[in-house]
């Protein structure tokens, strides 16, 4: 007997009035975990019961724990008639299983219906007892932890990361079940929620042995969808990243990774020993979008697949099994060796973080994609007769010969990205993510990564120090540009590229763009700010069922990749970017067209060559007016990229040519032709015109498709003065947040009446609607002025035929105008914390302290081996003269073994300053639990019992430190209504709909003792309507991080609210 | 192409005060928008037509459904569907519950029932308030009146709490619920020179001073009596009745004359007038007090002292210093006469109609 669950049922209130005659209710609550049910007292004529009943006892194993969630029923009695159930709660109770998490639950839970929406609020406490379990062949997973967090979270040291997880479950879909014809539509609901509560109870669980088996103790980057394949059932999959976490404490390893971007200008001086310097650049679960399905499915199989690596186009069949590695330098094939032996043993070297601890990432490849088309079949389930009310496959009881399942497509899918990064030079994928979008019985399955070489180092056991050992592996570059760096082979490139040697360090090669999928690293140099970009794309395409539809959405795919390719090509040109990063390409399946989406968020890489402008082309000279056309076009052009220039504060440095040397192994410098067009991408020309302009791109005009593309890339709007916008963690180029945000869900759905439309029209259709969304965010966030909306997370579906619908979850932060460039001060700081104890004591006088720091260039800075900008700056002077001697590609090849030594006796001295501060700043216990309560209830204001609840996409909250995570809330919601017009229509019934939603969230983070949810995500959004009904029905599925966080004492001024005053006094506690 | 569906939801409910104030002022949607844009709100971050209109539509869906909380303010920090901040939370509540004086002036006195409810049209008309806030504003005034019946204690108190107002908002709920239950009358066309306010801080003076929680807590061991501030206090205007013995006895009306005229002579300009209207004037004011035992004569306590004192003087051409000088000794001069036996009466009732007239005696 593992485990005893307690739970104890305290008052209600606002309850809905359920006696019409005495406007009165007689409330009493059924609290059921698995197959056991208890009952409170009827608690008569009353809103606002009081029940305070004893505490009701499960014994249960501890699998069980995992996967049911506690279900509260609040029900009406009724001496005569049958008790109507005024709503649910379910408890996840699994934060309650990990010891480090949450110790209780406690709190007011909002009750919910799925006909009526929150009914009203219950107090309940929920206890968990848990004995040792010495079996080893449990079945449960409790303490693995779970993060959506795609980066280490803050406070947290990865000793190891081990690798990919995934697991998938598949069950039937209650809604399709023969006994929803006679069941109502609540009881069909709740069905499902639970079904899908459990389903996904048990996925976790499954994850969690998989971690166990791996020796971790913690999934990192954890992604959970659902595919409503209508008939043919219900998958629950989940992704996520295996890592041996450790707790940052005192006295421990070194706190690696310098937050620059979030934290404080004096952060570290006065953090206790949990520090939430890590990487601020991670992002929430990425999401999916499905449709939902209603058809029959068929008996016959297809699939079709394609994928394609960018920056460039490569193709693949199916079975082709895409290009072997190719053989690349000698020092790359040593580096990979060494990587290969923790890697190879993986099935999939694949990471779902999008952020990483400094020297985790060597090096870069691009973005790998790989999309299938399959049609759906009714999945196979021999749990058939199983003793719990649902039934599940899973796919290790799969055998061989069994019809293909869904673990099979996946795999397959895997298996391209993996070649698809192998023919890229690289080992691995990062900033990993799988999607579908289905629609009837065709289904399109989606995953894109970045294929990158990673350090091996944090690969295998027994290797934990980071920097003690291992020498030979770090990094030969500085981490500002080691990570641009090409880790394929230049002489066999796996596409045309133009190299050019790194404008940073000047020693190796660089491509001329670069895409990922991951966040920008903390340590990149990077020139001005960054900017949101989007390509956007809708393709008609024929009705057509089964087989044909499948052929026909295949055929249609790589040309939708290619012209969204070229269209973030061309827009990246035009605001004189090189690179982009947290690229996520979807594409929707409507039953009459495709949509596509990309969006990223382009910078200015230092490291990487400038830009050649946009030069428009025509194609047949000579005729006058059209040549005048060409330059007025050309003209506007050139004024748009001049203003973005001066918007996105792109003045990089000018560079000498000298010392570089021959930048291309082609004799001649060669100019993509990146030319959209709509029927055929195999035009493409590689013409030579090198109009006197390097790198000159051009865009030839030879159809009025070609002019439509133009007037398209120049009507995306910049975003209104004050700001700014990125899909990324945060802004490049903005480093001094405050304290403001605001996260928002909207969502827009669009019908096409015009049965006529071309494809020009209904792109110019959804690039309108992309661009006004964004307006209305700038204008409904105006009065967060100057601000920056981070993590924009589009989705797009095409919910029914003529229907386009786009969600998006993003946080608008606000930061500090007056001082961007603190960059380099913040990185200062944490090191005078370190330098002098007395300085400790004073943290607010340090805080003081730093404008002026921040302001003198001492000459103590160029000894901070922090401080990258300079330190790289040095180097690359180190560097570029060093190249200027070395010609030949076997000098630098010595030279960088040269630098291998160099650099590992660098960073070893690095690690030691480091040991030193975060030792001396760490003489103390981490905060006690007490203290965290009672900020808790300190946050509650004006006599109210509601704790205020921050959430945000993002794996941090700008100015507080994360102290503690409680656990991963996962949380699926069906509402339906069959009064929509009452309701407000459809917008008003969404609308409350997404504020219960929150609600929901909010009270159960409050519940577990945090403040605030990090990494937040809707993965999916799904709403049928049926207006002539009156009825929509939707479904939400959101997760995120709950944690708390106490605000940084020294992010504000002195004299400010209580809150600071309190964590400002438990800091000087702990330091002193 | 058409927009089916248009959402913005925060985490922290966003809340455009401008558009709040419209929303309350009953305008539509459609002409929202209007007004907004020729406030220059197009100017602000780009937007355009599209742009506002979406606005507007979230701002009114949001206030729509914040509008159930808003029916008892207490739930609003309670409940949990929206995250608002306290700062703003009051202000919703202060917003919500503000009136048009126009409107107000219209409803004053009425009894709260269906039947004033179907005359709202009319009175929209009149005012050019639109109907819809009308309605806000009559239901404001329902419920907390229907509140406030049942309980005990007094009466700002009591609508400050349960409807967490400020402390003047509260007190002209207060004088509008106390009018509302005595069904005073303020419609006719001589009262309709005087203000919502006017009115207002008269209530002020009747619950503070004529109810039955007016006379203190020593009269009473439990001072929470249902309705204390409300009613007007029986057992005092039974008294009431004992001053007409100022009017009716000749040597008392009288010496209380020679007494008043002794006083002001010299003082004032009107002098010769309030001399010759003596006698008038001070049958009028003691008749209102004697008649007050009739519920039909408390409703037209109003009208009374404008046609019985406030008018004559008026057409004397008094000042308003006459009238305070006049009223001050015409009190005073009570307490002078030995005969007189009610002086505790003659004080809480003079005190009261003192304060009225001053307050009722302008254009």
């Amino acid at each position: 007997m593992p485990g005893k669950l307690k739970a104890k049922i305290v008052a209600g209130r606002h309850l809905p009035v359920m006696d019409r005659a005495s406007d009165l209710t007689d409330a009493f609550v059924e609290v059921k975990f698995g197959n056991t049910t208890f009952k409170t007292d009827v608690y008569p004529k009353s809103l606002n019961p009081q029940w305070n009943s004893e505490w009701f006892k499960f014994e249960v194993d501890d699998e069980d724990l995992q996967d049911e969630p506690l279900q509260i029923t609040v029900l009406d009695h009724d001496t005569y008639s049958a008790n109507d159930a005024i709503g649910k709660v379910y408890i996840d109770i699994d934060p309650l299983l990990c010891t480090e998490a949450a110790s209780i639950i406690s709190g007011w839970f909002p009750i919910y219906d799925t006909i009526h929406g929150i009914r009203g609020e219950i107090n309940v406490l929920v206890k968990v007892e848990l004995f040792n379990d010495l079996n080893r062949f449990r079945q449960s997973s409790c303490g693995v932890k779970f993060f959506c967090t795609t980066s280490i979270p803050r406070g947290y040291r990865a000793a190891t990361v081990h690798g990919f997880l995934e697991e998938l479950v598949v069950n039937e879909d209650p809604e399709y079940q023969w006994i929803d014809r006679i069941r109502t539509p609540r009881a069909s609901n709740e069905a499902r929620q639970r079904l899908i509560s459990l389903m996904s109870g048990e996925l976790q669980r499954k994850i969690g042995l998989k971690v166990l088996e791996m020796g971790g103790n913690a999934v990192v980057g954890y992604l959970q969808c659902f595919d409503l394949e209508g008939e043919s059932g219900l998958v629950v999959r989940a992704i996520g990243t295996a890592c041996s976490l450790e707790k940052l404490s005192s006295g421990s390893i070194l706190n690696t990774h310098t937050h620059p971007n979030t934290a404080p200008a004096s952060n570290a001086c006065n953090s206790p020993s949990k520090d939430g310097k890590e990487s601020p650049l991670a992002h929430g679960c990425r999401s999916t979008h499905n449709s939902p399905v209603h058809s029959a499915c068929s008996a016959q199989r297809l699939s079709q697949n394609f994928s394609i690596s960018v920056p460039t186009l490569i193709f693949t069949g199916m079975g082709s099994g895409g290009s072997a590695g190719k053989e690349a330098g000698p020092l790359k094939t040593l580096l990979r060796q060494q990587t290969q032996t923790a890697l190879e043993q993986r099935e999939f070297p694949f990471f779902t973080l999008t952020s990483f601890p400094p020297a985790f990432l060597l090096h870069v490849g691009g973005v790998v994609n790989a999309r299938s088309v399959k049609l759906l079949d009714r999945i196979h389930n021999p749990a058939l007769g199983n003793t719990r009310s649902y039934k599940l496959l899973d796919w290790n009881s799969v055998t061989a010969d069994e019809p293909e399942t869904r673990d099979a497509w996946w795999e397959e899918i895997r298996q391209e990205i993996k070649s698809h990064a192998k023919a890229l030079g690289c080992h691995a994928v990062v900033g990993y993510s799988e999607s579908t979008s289905i629609c009837e019985e065709v289904c399109i399955l989606s995953a894109s990564g970045t294929a990158a070489i990673l350090n091996p180092r944090y690969m295998r056991e027994g290797c934990l120090d980071i920097g003690s050992t291992d020498h030979r592996f770090e990094e030969p570059s500085p981490p500002t540009c080691g990570f641009c760096h090409i880790p394929y082979d230049e002489l066999n490139m796996p596409f045309p590229a133009q190299l050019t040697y790194c404008y940073h360090c000047r020693r190796q090669k660089v491509p001329d763009v670069l895409f990922t999928t991951i966040d920008l690293p903390a340590e990149a140099a990077v020139t001005g700010k960054g900017c949101l970009i989007q390509a956007r794309l809708c393709r008609l395409k024929k009705k057509a069922q089964g087989e044909v539809n499948a052929t026909a959405i295949s055929n249609l795919l790589p040309f939708m990749e290619y012209e969204l390719h070229t269209q973030l090509m061309n827009k990246l040109k035009l605001r004189s970017m090189n690179a982009l990063f947290g690229l996520r390409i979807q594409i929707s399946v409507g039953e009459n067209m495709l949509l596509g989406l990309a969006s990223a968020t382009g910078v200015y890489l230092t490291a990487l060559p400038a830009p050649g402008g946009i030069q428009i082309a025509g194609k047949t000279p000579g005729d006058p007016s059209n040549e005048q056309h060409l330059l007025t076009i050309q003209k506007r052009i050139n004024e748009a990229t001049a203003k973005n220039k001066e918007l996105y504060q792109i003045n990089p440095p000018e560079l000498t040519e000298e010392g570089v040397g021959s930048p291309i192994p082609e004799p001649r410098q060669r100019s993509r032709l990146f030319r959209s067009h709509s029927e055929s991408s195999d035009e493409i020309s590689e013409l030579d015109l090198s109009h006197g302009k390097k790198d000159a791109f051009v865009l030839e005009i030879d159809d009025t498709d070609a002019v439509e593309d133009i007037h398209s890339l120049l009507t995306d709007a910049n975003p209104p003065r004050g700001f700014y916008s990125c899909n990324t963690e945060t802004m490049p180029g903005i480093y001094n947040w405050t304290s403001g945000i605001q996260m928002f869900t909207s969502v827009r759905i669009l019908r096409l009446n015009n049965t006529n439309l071309t494809n020009q029209g209904l792109n110019k259709i959804f690039t309108d609607l992309c661009e006004n969304l964004l307006k209305s965010f700038y204008f409904k966030l105006r009065s967060m002025i100057p601000c920056c909306l981070c993590h924009l997370n589009f989705t797009v579906a095409v919910p029914e035929e003529e229907l386009i619908q786009v969600a998006v979850t993003a946080v608008a932060m606000t930061f500090d105008k007056d001082q961007t460039q603190e960059k380099l001060a913040e990185k200062l700081i944490p090191k005078g914390g370190s330098d002098t104890d007395e300085q400790l004591q004073f943290p607010m006088e340090l805080c003081a302290d730093s404008s002026t720091i921040n302001s003198q260039p001492s000459s103590k800075i160029s000894g901070v081996p922090e401080s990258t900008n300079i330190s790289s700056r040095a180097a690359s002077v180190d560097y570029g003269s060093f190249a200027d001697r070395c010609s030949t590609w076997l000098e630098l090849l010595r030279l960088k073994a040269h630098t291998i030594r160099r650099g590992s006796v660098k960073t070893s001295r690095r690690t030691q300053s480091l040991a030193h501060s975060v030792s001396s700043l760490e003489h103390s216990s981490p905060l006690p639990d007490g203290r965290s309560r009672s900020l808790r209830s300190s946050r509650s204001f004006g006599g109210s019992t509601v704790t205020v609840v921050k959430m945000t996409p993002l794996s941090f909250l700008p100015g507080t430190r994360i102290i503690k995570y409680l656990g991963i809330i996962n949380m699926f919601f069906i509402r339906e209504t069959t009064s929509l017009r009452e309701e407000g229509g459809v917008s008003g019934f969404l609308h409350s709909f997404i504020a219960e939603v929150f609600a929901m969230v909010r009270a159960h983070v409050a519940a577990l003792g945090g403040n605030a949810v990090v990494s937040y995500s809707m993965q999916d959004c799904v709403l049928m309507e049926n207006p002539n009904k009156n009825q929509a029905q939707c479904l939400i599925n959101v997760s995120g991080d709950a944690v708390i966080c106490v605000r940084e004492s020294d992010q504000d001024s002195l004299a400010s609210t209580t809150t600071i005053g309190h964590s400002c006094s438990s800091t000087t506690d702990v330091t002193t | 192409m058409s927009v089916e569906l248009d959402v913005f939801v925060g985490n922290t409910t966003i809340m455009d005060e401008e558009v709040y104030q419209l929303w309350l002022d009953g305008y539509t949607v459609i002409d929202a928008v209007k007004v907004r844009r020729e406030g220059g709100v197009l100017d602000e971050c780009e937007a355009n037509a599209d742009v506002v209109l979406s606005d507007t539509m979230d701002q009114y869906r949001t206030f729509q459904m914040c509008e159930r909380l808003l029916h008892s303010p207490p739930k609003l920090a309670n409940q949990l569907l929206f995250q608002i901040t306290p700062h703003r939370q009051t202000i919703l509540i202060e917003r919500y519950y503000a009136f048009d004086d126009a409107f107000v002036r219209e409803v004053l006195g009425k009894k709260l029932s269906k039947g004033t409810k179907k005359d709202l049209d009319d009175i929209s008309a009149k005012t050019t308030v639109t109907l819809k806030s009308c309605r806000r504003q009559f239901d404001n005034f329902k419920r907390v009146f229907k509140v406030v019946e049942e309980l005990k204690g007094p009466l700002v108190e009591n609508i400050r709490h349960h409807f967490l107002l400020s402390d003047k908002l509260a007190k002209d709920y207060a004088a509008i619920v106390f009018f509302a239950n005595n069904r005073f009358e303020t419609g006719k066309r001589k009262l309709q020179y005087l203000t919502f306010q006017d009115f207002a801080i008269c209530a002020g003076q009747l619950i503070n001073n004529w109810t039955v929680g007016a006379v203190g807590p020593d009269s009473f061991v439990d001072n929470m009596v249902e309705d204390m501030d409300v009613d007007l206090d029986k057992e005092f205007l039974q008294e009431l009745k004992e001053l007409k013995i100022l009017i009716t006895d000749k040597d008392l009306l009288d010496q209380h004359k020679s007494l008043v005229c002794t006083a002001l002579r010299g003082k004032t300009k009107a002098f010769n007038e309030m001399e010759a209207n003596f006698k008038n004037l001070s049958r009028g004011l003691v008749n209102i007090a004697a008649k007050l035992t009739n519920t039909k004569d408390v409703r037209d306590f109003f009208i009374d002292l404008v046609e019985k004192f406030i008018e004559p003087c008026r057409s004397d051409r008094w000042t308003a210093a006459d009238m305070k000088l006049y009223l001050t000794h015409y009190t005073n001069s009570v307490h002078i006469l030995d005969t007189f036996k009610h002086q505790v009466v003659w004080d809480r009732y003079m005190g009261v109609i003192k304060s009225c007239i001053f307050k009722m005696y302008h254009d």
